[in-house]
């Protein structure tokens, strides 16, 4: 749009002699802006090259997305304090969607990149499948030291079939229910977790609750954030989804996937669902409103609560154990791309923050869980002073044990996002669940074709 | 820069340049002179268009842009069954129609009214640019709040005269007047004063005698200013037409969604490429549909003008 009305300018000159001194006078501001914009750019790039250049200091950049926490746990501070001359600058995208965009963009241009890239795990399988000539093997820097640190299904998923290791796991998202104790008292629902978590035990008991919920709540209070938060965790309860442990694309007749479709039109179409479209700014306000209830939260969404819930809503959730049993979801990986300046820095930053240490007490200060064996021990005991004291080592330790090791596929994410625009179809317009779910076959065909 | 050649002076000193070179000079010169634009063209405008065009006819994706294979015009024929396409091809066309109409007839009124004799007339001018001046991004994203179905202004407003919460984002026709509405904000102020300007080349005498022979405001406005605006009008629906049909950030920001929403409801097809070629990373399919986009243009233009000639001569047969 912006070029067609650029033409526009010329366009007035046909007209009068003042509008032609107008064009001009546009024209000159239109390049003393473009000009203004090149020496902030120049300028803004000089001093860390040549300080880069003398060996003194250094700056990695970080490039994440959602809320890894790093930062709001004081953990670059403290990095920067053990290495003199190391300055840490992280960029954050809040939906992983888009900062997967942005990362394959840059990675084709190859420009761009930060010395170190967050990946979600379910993208971890396009990299090592598409990509690992686009990333450093971490072999090559010593990680091969660390393996017997982590949890096995987190580390090989990260491992190409040749060996290359791409990525340090960050955590993992093994998962719980969070609720608001004050929202439940109002309607009459029992407040103590493991009572909730006997009576929702099963999904049918938790829609159960739902219901009670619903017809006792406060006002413009739904019971769910959304169905695709609860088509997220159901699937991620399963070890088999989009694909099968042969590679295959199953999700079309796989019975999992369908049951957690199934489960999420009920809870959709009993009115339980407060209809909002995760990651937006309304799904964001929500929270401090208190529009819904609960919100199945894998271990790293106790840091994004806290943060859009604020201090505020400290007191205000709990933690209990999910309905249906345990299960993963989300969880990330450090990665350091080929084309990254300081790629020597970068690994000693991304093993220093997945060292145990670390992991555990980013564990304690935001609630991403730890993917490290020895931080899963460390932090058995932790309990969460904004959820109530809920013991959140306990809860999701043991889901971390019991949850199933899932199979990865490449376009795991991109499945996963056709179906839940599918299910917003049924909560959001009323469209019946066949209708939506052909829309999502449709969708996953374009998108993958 | 624009002095000649020393050899050539130093060859001509005393008598002057032979008559010819001279005349190969001059006629050279011209060229000179566009070049430093055509070679910036042919970089930045011709060759994209052209690899566009290259892109468009292999199967490329964006994970591993290095390999390219061939599809032959498979790109194209597949959008021919793409529900998808047909989709942002007619919301490309309505939320057109919803922006371009009511913008281009509120400026037209704007213009009348601020051709008047006004106090701090300059002031009202420069005012009614304001919204242009605004980046699409912060446009968007403001009125996206605006928009909100639960926290929203509009539906506050809405509630006010008992009209239920409308969910601006999911319902079609809702989210297209949505999505207008911030197209509609931010150039009506532009077209306002192109009109203005076009207004003022109007000569008085023209209403010196319409209201000699009694004519109403309304029927000078009729009769004689919107004949006068002609060229002006033509021009602005042309550059609104291609604008409509480029339409992109204010889809893609009204919900961070490259579907353009749940149910593609308000996708366009700048969107869509954008869906396939950064969402997907189909970048042929996405070069496909770029250059469908630039045929189209092509025709909505040509279609125009050939609208425009043939009513001129109608009139000057008349």
């Amino acid at each position: 749009m912006p070029t067609a009305r650029a033409a526009a300018t010329t366009g007035i000159r046909a007209g009068t002699p003042t509008a032609l001194a107008r064009g001009v006078a546009l024209r000159l501001g239109a390049v003393a802006l473009a000009g203004a914009l090149l020496t902030a750019c120049g300028s803004g790039a000089q001093p860390e090259d040549a300080a880069a250049g003398a060996g003194a200091k250094v700056t990695v950049t970080v490039d994440l997305f959602g809320s890894f926490g790093y930062k709001e746990a004081g953990l670059y501070a403290e990095y920067e304090k053990l290495h003199p001359g190391v300055t840490v600058k992280q960029t954050d995208t809040e939906d992983e969607q888009d900062y997967w965009k942005s990362l394959q963009t840059r990675l084709a241009g190859g420009g761009g990149l930060a010395d170190v890239q967050g990946i979600e795990v379910g993208r971890i399988a396009a990299v090592t499948q598409q990509q690992a000539d686009r990333f450093e093997d971490l072999n090559a820097y010593g990680a091969g030291a660390l393996r017997s640190s982590f949890a096995d299904a987190k580390w090989s998923a990260a491992t190409t079939k040749d060996g290359k290791v791409l990525g340090l796991g960050t955590d993992v998202g093994p998962e719980a229910m969070c609720y608001r104790r004050d929202l439940f008292e109002k309607a009459g629902l029992p407040t103590g977790r493991e009572e909730l978590a006997a009576q929702w035990s099963t999904w049918e008991g938790y829609l159960e609750l739902g219901r009670r919920y619903r017809d006792h709540a406060p006002d413009k209070s739904a019971w769910l954030d959304s169905v695709g938060s609860l088509y997220a965790v159901m699937t991620g309860q399963e070890k088999e989804r989009y694909y099968d442990a042969a590679g295959a694309l199953v999700y079309e007749t796989n019975p999992a996937v369908r049951t957690a479709w199934n489960t999420s039109v009920r809870a959709a179409q009993d009115g339980l669902s407060a209809k909002l479209d995760q990651w937006s700014a309304p799904w964001n306000q929500a929270f401090a409103a208190g529009s819904f209830a609960t919100l199945p939260c894998p271990a790293w969404m106790l840091g994004y609560i806290k943060g859009q819930a604020g201090d505020a809503g400290a007191g205000k959730w709990d933690v209990a154990a999910l309905p249906g049993g345990a299960g993963n979801w989300g969880g990330s990986y450090l990665a350091v791309p080929r084309a990254a300046k300081h790629k020597k820095e970068a690994y000693a930053l991304i093993q220093w923050l997945t060292a145990p240490e670390q992991q555990a007490r980013l564990f304690e200060k935001q609630g991403s869980f730890p993917s490290s064996t020895g931080a899963i021990a460390k932090v058995a005991d932790v309990k969460d002073s904004y959820f109530s004291d809920a013991p959140t080592g306990r809860i999701f330790g043991d889901a971390a044990k019991a949850a199933p090791v899932q199979v990865l596929g490449a376009a795991d994410k991109t499945i996963a996002d056709q179906i839940t625009n599918a299910l917003s179809e049924v909560e959001r317009k009323g469209t019946a669940s066949d209708k939506a779910w052909e829309n999502a076959r449709k969708g996953v065909r374009n998108a993958t074709g | 820069m624009t002095r000649p050649a020393p050899a050539t002076a130093a060859a001509g000193t005393g008598t002057g340049p032979p008559p010819a070179a001279r005349r190969v000079r001059r006629s050279l010169a011209p060229y000179a002179y566009v070049a430093p634009f055509f070679t910036l063209f042919a970089a930045f405008g011709l060759f994209p268009l052209l690899y566009t065009a290259f892109v468009s006819l292999h199967r490329v994706e964006l994970q591993t842009p290095g390999v390219m294979e061939w599809r032959g015009l498979d790109n194209y024929t597949a959008l021919f069954s793409d529900s998808y396409f047909w989709t942002a091809l007619r919301n490309t066309f309505t939320i057109g129609v919803l922006s371009t109409v009511p913008q281009l007839a509120m400026a037209l009124g704007l213009a009348h009214l601020l051709n008047r004799r006004l106090r701090a007339r300059t002031f009202f001018r420069t005012a009614v640019l304001l919204p242009y001046a605004t980046s699409v991004a912060a446009a968007t994203l403001v009125f996206a709040q605006l928009f909100g179905r639960d926290f929203g202004i509009v539906n506050q407003l809405l509630a006010l005269a008992g009209i239920g919460p409308v969910d601006w984002q999911t319902g079609t026709v809702a989210s297209q007047l949505a999505v207008s509405s911030i197209v509609v904000w931010r150039w009506t102020g532009y077209n306002a004063l192109i009109y203005l300007a076009g207004m003022q080349s109007i000569p008085s005498e023209l209403y010196e005698a319409a209201e000699l022979d009694g004519a109403s405001g309304w029927r000078q406005f009729v009769h004689v200013t919107l004949p006068g605006l002609r060229p002006t009008i033509v021009f602005t629906t042309v550059v609104s037409t291609i604008g409509a049909t480029q339409l992109f950030g204010e889809p893609l920001l009204f919900e961070g969604s490259v579907s353009g929403g749940i149910s593609h409801q308000y996708q366009t097809l700048g969107l869509y490429l954008y869906e396939q070629g950064w969402g997907f990373f189909h970048l042929g399919r996405a070069a496909a549909i770029a250059w469908v986009m630039f045929l189209l243009i092509l025709i909505l233009v040509g279609a125009n003008a050939f609208l425009v000639r043939s009513r001129s001569r109608k009139e000057a047969v008349r």
